[in-house]
Order: structure tokens, then sequence, then C-alpha cells
């Protein structure tokens, strides 16, 4: 790969909705060094940068921080895929031909119906066919193409029957014209097709959107590593690595391979493979896994499993099982179709044959009714029930922060009625918070956050926050040096001071995540850590126990912590220490139990119990793994819009099945007309724009 | 009502200019962003000039 002269960068930005956010990104982005130029997208939510070779997306989510935004780095390889969205142009252009030509074959039609004789009828009828014939060709396309995928596997869905209406109305018309005829269904089929085709663009245009938001948010895995040989570093490829092969780890990187540790000191943060919050010490034969962070002091590890054999990729296996394994929903539109298809089909072949034994054997007659019965069901209505409301349903979750990947999603999440929730990364934002600031001194807080200064360990981290916060200026400390794997160390006044590990201090290890001061040879305290609760997930789960859900809590943490988090937010139900395969299985016991099971997490180790539930949320900080497995991917840091989705979904699935209530109520009047031979051209028309105003009215009652 | 046999190819070919202009739009992305258009034009900052990159 040769190195870009200048970089792209593209970021996902949740939280912008109005001119001035525009404004304020680019002006903003423009002052920043580096940057030659900003745009950004507002319907997709996001922001491409021009830049120098030398910028990171890493300064430009900084920089966007600084004025309020959150903003995510969106993955620039898969990048070329959406940004010239083929197949949303694709549908447009179809659904352009097919506008065009409806309007001008109706113009026409108004003509005929208008009481057009003899020449002149068939004149315009012709004129119609001209134009309705290559448009249908061309933009009922995709309706074919999918009927024919499904019949070839012996399957019925919407498409079946309106590819039959669309074609059956444009040949029998075809042939009624060469007979000088006086109906012509050529005006039905294109409004058909043009209908059809807009459910069909708005449907893809929200999906696309969420799509390309949850795939594109740039990959935690580390693509890259160092490799030692002898005495130089080389980065290469993962790929490349080989079971042996020494690679080293700076403090802050992630793990590309399984191995164990040759040389250095540090913790290691564990926290999205397993839900464990505290970092665990790493010396020399510790035991690493893709995917941990290294905190402390760089590490050299020789590689024990690179590629397909990491602990990473066995996890990705189970996900590929869970997902096998999950019973294929069928969507309320595919139970529609089922119902429907046959029914209509049966319908006009007995008028068909009907008609042929009533008039005794006019094939052109009875053939005419059989068409009429079949375009004026109003496939029409149906085809849009379902994309009408999924598409002001996801737009309103898009502007709450949420993206639906799936197309039956939205129905699945109205079914549920058990929630589980992972606890790390997920209900928390597996942030350290200090909860025992008033326990000490003055003094020794000075102390505290000269020493807590000198480190990037995340306890480290959160003290030194929460003391700068309170005011409180660091003490003079000299000999200032950091112990890799066990804390900081100096000389305050001539007296030694440490704050590190429990048993580098000589300290007792409680219960809760700490770390230990200890000022010359006083015996050592503890300053105790609680992870910050992400925001708005107390509101979620209140506002998900008022609604009637069962809520479990299965984290891979301590029971400790997960006990707390559980009274906390009042769950009755926990688990700890559950390892990934038991987060699975217990999803999979639930729904064998019968309950409908929404799973929100965000680690790996949640992947697979994402795959195996009904229905599942992941957070967008979550890996990359998780956001695949999971149907709806939430884009910013608050919670609180979950609680909504379900009212949201619950409320749709409601829409869509009125709409099949309207549809069948245009049909019970329409098809006793047809059936008698009753129905003109006219009326198809009119039934057709009704039933399909009728239904997109209902479903922007959403919005 | 020979007058027809003009008008129709007029209005078709009329009609035709407008698809055309319309797919000419589309290639030049500018149905991209349409919420983001739509929300520009209110921002009076590039009132006095055109943006500079565009």
């Amino acid at each position: 790969m040769s190195e870009p002269v200048e970089a792209r960068i593209m970021l996902s930005l949740p939280q912008i909705h109005c001119a001035a956010c525009i404004s304020a990104v680019e002006r903003e982005l423009a002052r920043t060094a580096g940057v030659k130029s900003a745009r950004v997208n507002l319907t997709l939510k996001r922001v491409s940068i021009e830049a120098e070779p030398d910028t990171t997306a890493e300064d430009m989510v900084r920089v966007l921080a600084g004025i309020g935004y959150e903003a995510h780095e969106l993955d620039a390889g898969t990048l070329r895929a959406t940004e010239t969205d083929k197949r949303g142009r694709d549908l447009l252009m179809r659904l352009a031909v097919a506008g065009f030509a409806a309007m001008n074959v109706m113009m026409l039609s108004v003509a005929v119906w208008a009481g057009a004789q003899e020449t002149t009828r068939e004149l315009f009828h012709w004129v119609s066919a001209a134009i309705a014939l290559p448009a249908i060709a061309f933009s009922a396309q995709p309706f074919f193409r999918s009927a024919w995928a499904m019949l070839k596997v012996r399957h019925l869905n919407m498409d079946v029957p309106i590819s039959l209406a669309i074609l059956l109305a444009s040949a029998m018309s075809f042939y009624e014209i060469t007979q000088g005829g006086e109906h012509a269904y050529f005006d039905a089929a294109l409004s058909l097709t043009f209908f059809l085709l807009a459910g069909r663009y708005l449907d893809h245009r929200t999906r696309a959107i969420a799509r390309s938001a949850a795939e594109e948010l740039a990959a935690l895995e580390v693509p890259r590593a160092e490799r030692i040989i002898g005495e130089t570093v080389e980065t290469i490829a993962i790929a490349e690595l080989a079971v042996g092969d020494l690679v080293r780890v700076k403090p802050g990187g992630r793990m590309p391979v399984d191995g164990v540790v040759t040389d250095g000191q540090s913790e290691l943060d564990r926290s999205l493979l397993t839900g464990e919050t505290v970092p665990v010490f790493a010396g020399l034969d510790t035991v690493v896994s893709a995917g941990e962070v290294n905190l402390t002091g760089p590490l050299t590890i020789r590689v024990t499993a690179a590629g397909e054999d990491t602990s990473l990729h066995r996890m990705a296996d189970l996900v590929a099982m869970a997902e096998s394994s999950k019973n294929r929903y069928t969507s309320l539109a595919d139970k529609a179709a089922g119902i429907y298809a046959p029914g209509v089909h049966l319908l006009a072949l007995l008028a068909f044959i009907g008609w042929l034994f009533v008039s005794g054997g006019d094939i052109r007659l009875s053939l005419n009714i059989a068409v009429a019965v079949l375009i004026i069901t109003c496939p029409c209505a149906l085809g849009l029930a379902v994309p009408a409301v999924t598409t002001a349903a996801s737009g309103r979750l898009f502007r709450k922060g949420m993206l639906i990947k799936d197309s039956t999603a939205l129905e699945r999440l109205a079914e549920v009625d058990t929630v589980v929730f992972d606890k790390t990364g997920t209900l928390t934002q597996g942030q350290p918070e200090l909860t025992n600031m008033g326990d000490f001194t003055r003094t020794d807080l000075e102390i505290a956050l000269a020493l807590a200064e000198a480190s990037a360990h995340p306890l480290a981290v959160s003290l030194a926050h929460a003391t700068t916060t309170a005011g409180t200026k660091p003490a003079k400390i000299s000999d200032l040096r950091e112990m890799p794997g066990y804390g900081i160390q100096g000389l305050w006044k001539s007296k030694p001071v440490r704050l590190g590990r429990a048993t580098w201090v000589g300290a007792k290890a409680g219960a809760q995540t700490a770390t230990y001061l200890q000022i010359g040879n006083a015996a050592p305290r503890a300053f105790t850590f609680n992870d910050r609760l992400r925001e708005g997930a107390p509101e979620a789960v209140a506002a998900l126990k008022a609604q009637g859900m069962s809520l479990v809590l299965i984290s891979g943490d301590g029971p400790a912590a997960v006990q707390d988090m559980a009274n906390r937010l009042g769950f009755d139900d926990w688990t700890a220490e559950a390892l990934p395969q038991e987060k699975a299985a217990r999803v999979k016991a639930l729904s064998e139990e019968g309950a409908k099971v929404l799973m929100v997490g965000d680690g790996l180790n949640d992947t697979a119990a994402l795959a195996a539930a009904h229905v599942s949320i992941s957070p967008a900080t979550a890996l990359d793994a998780a956001r695949v497995a999971s149907d709806i991917v939430l884009l910013g840091h608050d919670m609180s819009p979950m609680a909504d989705a379900t009212i949201i979904a619950r409320k749709a699935t409601k829409r869509i099945l009125e709409n099949f209530g309207v549809a069948a109520g245009y049909n019970m009047i329409a098809v006793p007309i047809a059936l008698l031979g009753f129905a003109t051209p006219l009326m198809a028309a009119l039934a057709m724009s009704a039933s399909s105003i009728t239904v997109s009215l209902n479903a922007l009652r959403l919005r | 009502m020979a007058v027809i046999v003009y008008l129709i190819p007029i209005s078709l070919f009329l009609g035709g200019m407008g698809l055309l202009a319309f797919f000419w739009a589309l290639k030049s992305k500018q149905y991209d962003d349409p919420e983001g258009d739509a929300q520009r034009i209110l921002s009076d900052e590039w009132d006095d000039k055109p943006r500079p990159d565009e």
C-alpha cells in the first residue's frame, strides 16, 4: 500500500443537527493546522476532512471534542463503497424514470377516461404503450429480480404478486390495444411501479445510513505490530507474524496477538474481553490475549498464536455459531405476503375460470377481468405498508441517536419482554471514579496528585482528575519514578511516598477497585473507585422496568462490583464472573423459556450473547465484533433513548398492522367490483392512489 | 385535433429534458446531502463570497 499524498479523514458526528452546527464544525476544522478543507454531510451526520498526510483522526476528534461535539472515526477502507452509494442512486434513477413515465401516461389516460373515441383513443393507447413498456422494463427490474430469486427457492414474498401484476397488466394491455380494445392498464402498472419504488428507496436510504455508520466505525483491532529482530524493530502487518516471533507493545497499545510476556512489567486492561474493570498485573510469563490493552510499561511478547488462532478469532467463531443457530425471524411483510399472494392469485384464477364459463368461452373478456382483479387488490398499499412505517420510525430513532441496522429489528424490538445488560462499557463507561476523597487530608491529596500525574494508568488519571477538579495543587516531590506494573514512587520532604498496588505498598487488597497511598512508613491507605455510570443508564433501566420488562445483569466482573451496580440501578437478577459462553447460554436458556430477549452489550465477551438474543443493541464505543453482531447501534454516549426505542418499536408494529388492515379494507370493496367485471382503469388508479396515500399518512403519524 | 401529433412529441421532449436534468443533478452529487443543503441556505456565512474550495 502506498502512502497517500494527503490524508482523507471521515468522522461520524452523531450530535449535529442544524445549520449552526455545520458552520461551527467546518469553521473550527478550517482553523486547525494541517486541515485543507472540511465538509459536513448532515444527512449522513459525518464530516469529511482533507488534511496533510501526518494529520491523524485522533487529533480531529480532540479538536471537535474541544467545541463540544462527539466524534467517532470512520474506517477509510470501507468508505469508497458507501460514498458513491451505487444501489441508492440506481434506485433513485429507476424511480425518476418510473415517475416521468407514469405522469405522461396518466396525462394521456385522463384524456381517454374523459371520453376520447376511436382513432384518438387508439393513438393515445399506442403512445402510452411506447412510453410504458420500456419504462417498466427498466424501472421494475428490482421487483422482478427479487421475485425471481424467491421463486427459485420456492418462496413467496411481496415481490411475487407485485411482479405478476405489473407483467400481466402490461402484457394484457398491449394485447388489448392491438385489438383496438377499450381498457388499457398502463397507467396502473406504471404508478404501481412508481409508488413501490418510492417505498423501496426510502427503506434503502434509512438503512444505508445505519449500515454504513455501523460498519465503518474504525476497527479497534490493531492492524499492525512491532516485531523485534535482534536489535531492530520493524512495523509489520499482523498477518505476517508467526508463532515464536517477539513483538513489542508500548504502553497504551493493544495486544495484536496471543502470547507470553518475555520482558517488562506492566498492567493490562482486560475490560473489553472479560468485563473486568480492575487492571491486572503483567510480568514475566504472564499469558496475554489479543485485544487486551497494555497500560503502564512497555512489554515484549513471544507470539503463541497469531491471526486465525488467536482468542479474538475463537470468539468470532463463537459468534458465527450463535448466529447460525438463531432461528430465522419471519417479518410481518413476509407473513402478509404468505397470506396475500396465494389468495389473490387464486381469486384471479377463479375469476378467469368463472367468466370463461359464464361468457361461454370468451378468453379475452375473462383475462381482462382476471387482470383487473390482480391490479385492483392494491399490492401497492401492501408493498408500502412496511417501508413507510419503518422509514418514519427509523428516522425518528436516528434523530435520537440510534441506528437500525436490520430491517426486521424494529418488529423484533417490539416483542421484547426481557432485557439483559452487560455491565462494563455498557451500563458504565469503563472509567473509574474516585469515591472517598473526603477521607483524606489536604496534604495527602496533594501528594497523591503529584504522584498520580506521573502515570497514564486509568486509576491514576482518574485520581488526578478528581483532585484537580477539587482545587488541589500538587505537592513538590523529587525523584519521581513509575515502576511499571506496580505504581509510582518519589521523595516528599525526604520521606519516601508511594502510590500503587496493594501488594507493593504492603496493604491488604479489599474487594473494591482501589489504589493505595503510603507516606513514609505509615500504614498505606486506600483510594477507592467506582466505575462511572454511562449517561442516561439509570433513566433507561428505570424506564424499561416501568414498562414491565424483566431485567437481568450479566457481567464478567467480580461479584462485589456487580452486586453494587445491581443495587444502584435496581436489578433483582444478576450474575457475576460470567464467561462469554455462559452469557450466550443464559440468553439462549431465557429464549427457550419463551422470553424475547433484548441483549445490550459492548465487549467481545458479549458478542456471542448479542448474536443469540432476539434483538440486540450495542453502543458506538463497542468493539466492531459486537457492533456487527447487534441489530441496533447507539450512537451517542447517552443511553436514555433506549427506553423510547422500545415504545417507538411497539407503535411502529401497530402502524404496520393498521396499514395491512387498511389495505384489506380497500380490497373488501374493490375485489367484488372487479370480480363482477365492473372495474375500469380509472377505478384501479383511484383505488391505488387512495390506498397508498392512506397508508403513507398513517405511517407519518409516527414522526 | 391533428395538432396533437405535434403536441405529444413536444411535451414528451420537454419532459425528457427534465428527466435528463434530474440525471445530471444525481450524477453531480446534489442528492448526497439534502438535509445539509437545506440547512446551509439559512447560514449567512458565505453570502458575500463563495466558499473557496468549491
